[in-house]
């Protein structure tokens, strides 16, 4: 567990690599997440629907980027997320998911840290998005 | 516009329970390993004193069906989520999610006509208190809407 975040408007938040994105872990998070869209897990159910495989579930990217947000949680919570989706995400691909503290506002239970992130595969971003990072004051 | 009839309707509330096995099974499918999803001593030392469910985890609960609505199973883009507590999600506590049809509108672009449904999902606790809402946007290609049009 991180230490408290202590961030400005401007910081970099620590890029992290993934693991290549595997079938096992988009079998389990069709099963935890209950889509179970054969696109994201069967070859011939993707190529059917043209192309050229499996894609990861687009809720996966995003959950993978709130990441970045988990080594904090202990200080506070993610209350909000928005997030566009700009590229698909294939079997044996290495995301980099990353950001930066774009402002900072104060609210009535704390800080509410506002963050741009990112999900990408080399310089392709697949997804993008702002999570306002909720650290409790006191 | 797509679906225009149904824009403003809402899904009846459906109960759903923050089950500790599955977010037990949804923090592992994300890879996140913070004990404060999964270890009960770790959470009643924390901040919060309990469990609690990792940000997206309301993406798996039910918010029932808009009556008479029914989408093209294939096809379909997402293209944007938007998420926002009013508080953190508990495991071990009741939701009551619905869904609404807020918006329905097309928009021309260089693939053609696309159509834009704005779907905003709510989660609420058994007194009423909201807890938070979800939207997401659907896109609607040419080719689906042929098919929904047909």
């Amino acid at each position: 567990m991180s230490s408290a975040p202590d961030w400005n408007a401007g910081d970099d938040l620590t890029e992290r690599t993934l693991p290549p994105v595997d079938r096992l872990q988009l079998i389990k998070y069709a099963g935890a997440s209950g889509d179970y869209n054969p696109i994201h897990t069967i070859d011939e159910a993707a190529e059917e629907a043209g192309l050229p495989g499996i894609i990861a579930h687009g809720m996966l990217t995003v959950a993978t980027m709130g990441l970045l947000f988990s080594p904090y949680l202990e200080y506070g919570y993610v209350k909000t997320f928005r997030s566009r989706f700009s590229g698909m995400v294939f079997l044996g691909d290495i995301l980099h998911v990353g950001g930066r503290v774009s402002g900072t506002e104060d609210i009535e239970e704390g800080c509410l840290y506002i963050c741009d992130v990112y999900a990408r595969r080399d310089d392709d971003t697949v997804a993008s998005g702002e999570v306002g990072f909720l650290v409790y004051g006191g | 516009m797509l679906y225009e009839q149904f824009v403003g309707r809402r899904s009846k509330p459906v109960k759903n329970l923050v089950e500790r096995r599955a977010v037990r099974k949804f923090a592992e499918a994300i890879a996140d390993p913070n004990p404060l999803y999964t270890d009960e001593d770790a959470a009643k030392a924390s901040h919060y004193g309990r469990l609690l469910a990792p940000p997206t985890f309301p993406r798996t609960f039910d918010y029932g069906e808009i009556d008479g609505l029914a989408l093209p199973t294939a096809g379909l883009i997402h293209g944007e989520f938007r998420l926002v507590y009013e508080r953190p999600l508990f495991v071990g506590e009741e939701i009551l999610c619905s869904m609404e049809l807020k918006d329905s509108y097309d928009k021309e672009s260089r693939r053609g006509l696309l159509g834009f449904l704005i779907f905003e999902r709510a989660g609420e606790s058994p007194e009423g208190d909201l807890a938070f809402t979800m939207d997401d946007v659907v896109v609607v290609t040419e080719i689906v809407r042929k098919g929904i049009e047909a």
